[in-house]
């Protein structure tokens, strides 16, 4: 290993070269894997396609809307789609989510609203779906502070005695690759580990945190500092949905028998900018995003759907016209979404009547009043 | 002169005092090749190396306590936090440690770090993007405070605080980034660092604001003399320690005050101003100091975040019931 005096930073080829575990190669061949059997039906396939193609449709269609003014800002998901819709699907009902900013794809198979993800971006609220009612907790903007909260939820799940019961849930914490550098992140690894928590620690590795790569968070492969906390970790194609799937389904079903945590690092790439204020040409070249196309996760379903004659040409247009049609609802939906009322900013501030939020609110809707007097 | 960008004399005033100090350094997430998110770090990576100008982990607490260590080490770290809501992870190593290494050590340690934050709303952002966290850091003794409101004072307040032996926290308007003005790059011919500034002068009442509301009101000061009011603006630049002799003498002159942030007013610094004032000036006093800030709630999502912000109209209604008390 040789170190660089300035950098520091090791020479590592397994931190771009990695094992992984793969079921489905590029190409769209269907691959093996001792550890992870994998049956799935022809409708299954179809369906985690359709998955792929509407969240990837929506997010495109959320980044027009923010070109256009109507977004303050999108956090895109493109390249990520099958981290996440692997993931998302291989999750039960009881099971619990807590999201970074990034997890479209995941509350698209969690049920929650599309619209109420646009509604954060838009400026309209801070959150606004009822976590419970989908088992997937807010948006977390600040990195990596959601992994406590949801060690902390997992270590509830485990006081309710429900491990190994059918009424057993797992919990799984998104997070980014930059993130693994924070204390919060690290303090839930301890946590986790040390009470042996039914969580799964799911890391989307997209090689980059806004401009810095990889290098700068960590000197080995992200997988492996499970180790060092005391429990399994494991490396995924991140963008192969059946191999996430098979890794996550088997680290929730850990978890739910009261195995304790898993980190999976889901090795993808994220294909866009970080956000829609980003500007990646400062800081990556575009060869590296032209070699991770060659690695799309939506084409390599398709070319095994293809080679299997799982679907047909009519099959693609009907998820292309959905898509869309889901595509022009969102816009629709996004376009016709009311402001906020100003007197609203005082509202669910505390869960009981707070003399403070009272009397501001009066004066503030006083202070309104005086302008339409004034009109009048 | 130079015609400069509030974001650009930053750049300029960071990088002259590197130039003249080689233990200045610049850490941050995305400071190196990006330049920050807001470019203010732009080119110099590329100019002063890998060394100087660090790319961290993602990690506030990282940050500030390794610039701690440096700084025990000869360094002048000048750390970028990306975004105001995002200074909390660091505020151990800042309130607990940062600020009281000093006088722990009987003075034998000093610690010249600057957290450079980007601060306030008005930028549309999601949230903890919008914050003004001044108040945490204003009430923790052993750390100065300071706030530039405009190109001139950026590049001369960023060398000055770089120079200062005690850790500073350095408040940036983001909103104002953009904003203009003729920069003397040649000069260091500055306004002390902690003194205030009288910024339009006015017989009837005393404005007092800093960072991006000085903006703000000298706007309400240029609406109200159309209606033959006359208000003095005051850029207070530093809130700890606080420059109150010229506050004093604008107050005793004007007897009517109010004091602009964009902090919720509930605690906010304006409370240290009032109770200041009232105590010096109670008999030149015509009406109480009154306070026009953000809503003492969470910062609400940006479309109605010009509700939550001072703003002219809130700012000229204040000014209003100082004369009708
Ligand atoms: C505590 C904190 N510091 C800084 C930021 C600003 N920020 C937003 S996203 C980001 C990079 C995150 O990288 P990663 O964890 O890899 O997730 P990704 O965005 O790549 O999905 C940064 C630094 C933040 N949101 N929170
Ligand atoms: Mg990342």
């Amino acid at each position: 290993m040789t170190i660089d005096s300035v950098r520091g930073a090791p020479d590592t080829p397994e931190l771009a070269e990695p094992e992984l575990v793969q079921l489905l190669t590029p190409e769209g061949e269907r691959v093996e894997h001792p550890d992870y059997p994998l049956d799935l039906s022809a409708e299954e396939v179809r369906d985690l396609y359709r998955d792929l193609v509407n969240v990837r449709r929506l997010d495109l269609e959320s980044v027009a809307l923010t070109r256009q003014g109507e977004l303050g800002l999108w956090a895109s998901l493109l390249g990520q789609e099958a981290a996440q819709i692997g993931s998302g699907r291989a999750l039960s009902e009881n099971d619990m989510v807590f999201p970074t900013y990034r997890e479209h794809g995941v509350a698209w198979c969690r049920g929650v609203d599309q619209l109420k993800l646009l509604s954060m971006f838009r400026g309209v609220t801070h959150g606004g779906w009822d976590p419970a009612e989908h088992n997937f907790h807010l948006y977390t903007v600040v990195i990596g502070s959601q992994t406590l909260h949801a060690t902390g939820y997992a270590m509830g799940v485990q006081r309710d005695g429900v491990l190994g019961t059918p009424s057993a849930a797992a919990t799984i914490a998104y997070f980014g690759d930059g993130a693994t550098s924070q204390g919060d992140v690290n303090e839930s690894f301890v946590f986790a580990s040390v009470f042996n928590a039914p969580i799964v620690f799911f890391c989307q590795n997209n090689q980059w945190a806004i401009s810095e790569p990889l290098e700068r968070q960590s000197r080995i492969p992200l997988y492996r500092r499970a180790q060092g906390y005391g429990f399994p970790g494991i490396r995924v194609d991140g963008n192969d949905v059946f191999a996430c799937l098979a890794v996550t389904r088997k680290a929730l079903e850990n978890a739910r028998t009261g195995q304790g945590p898993t980190l999976i690092e889901a090795f993808t790439y994220r294909m866009g900018a970080h956000t829609t204020t980003d500007d990646p040409t400062r800081y990556r070249l575009k060869a590296e995003e032209e070699a991770w196309k060659l690695k799309d996760p939506i084409e390599r379903v398709k070319a095994y759907l293809v080679r299997n004659e799982f679907a047909d040409a009519a099959f693609f247009q009907k998820i292309e016209d959905e898509a869309k049609q889901t595509a022009r609802e969102l816009r629709e939906g996004c376009l016709s979404m009311p402001d906020p009322k100003p007197l609203s900013a005082f509202e669910h501030v505390y869960a009981e009547p707070h003399p403070l939020m009272t009397e501001e609110q009066e004066q503030f809707a006083a202070y309104l009043a005086s302008f339409e007097e004034e009109a009048r | 002169m130079t015609t400069l960008t509030l974001g650009k004399a930053m750049n300029e005033g960071l990088r002259k005092a590197m130039e003249n100090d080689p233990k200045v350094l610049v850490m941050g997430e995305d400071v190196g090749k990006l330049g920050g998110v807001f470019r203010i770090t732009d080119g110099l990576q590329k100019d002063f190396g890998e060394e100087r100008v660090i790319d961290t982990p993602l990690a506030e607490s990282g940050i500030v306590g390794t610039a701690i260590g440096l700084a025990l080490r000869g360094y002048r770290p000048v750390v970028e936090i990306q975004f105001d809501g995002f200074v909390f992870p660091a505020a151990d190593q800042i309130i607990t440690q940062l600020a009281k290494m000093h006088m722990r050590s009987l003075g034998k340690l000093s610690l010249p770090v600057v957290v450079r934050i980007p601060c306030g709303g008005g930028i549309g952002a999601v949230e903890h993007h919008s914050e003004s966290p001044e108040a945490y850091f204003t009430h923790t003794a052993g750390l100065r405070v300071v706030a530039c409101s405009n190109p001139v004072d950026a590049y001369s307040m960023i060398q000055q605080a770089i120079a200062s032996p005690d850790p500073v926290i350095f408040f940036e308007p983001k909103r104002r980034y953009w904003e203009k003005a003729e920069v003397d790059v040649e000069s260091t011919d500055w306004t002390p660092l902690h003194s205030a500034t009288v910024v339009r002068p006015g017989e009837h009442v005393t404005l007092l604001a800093y960072g991006p509301s000085v903006k703000t009101c000298l706007e309400a000061a240029g609406a109200a003399a159309e209606e033959g009011r006359s208000l003095e603006v005051i850029d207070l630049r530093s809130l700890n320690p606080l420059d109150i002799g010229t506050v004093v003498e604008s107050v005793d002159r004007t007897g009517r005050c109010v004091v602009v942030h964009e902090a919720p007013v509930y605690n906010g610094f304006g409370a240290e101003l009032a109770a200041r004032i009232t105590e010096r000036c109670f008999y030149r006093l015509e009406s109480p100091v009154l306070r026009v800030g953000g809503f003492s709630t969470p910062y609400p999502p940006s479309r109605i975040e010009d509700q939550y912000l001072p703003d002219l109209d809130r700012i000229l209604d204040a000014v209003d019931r100082t004369f009708a008390w």
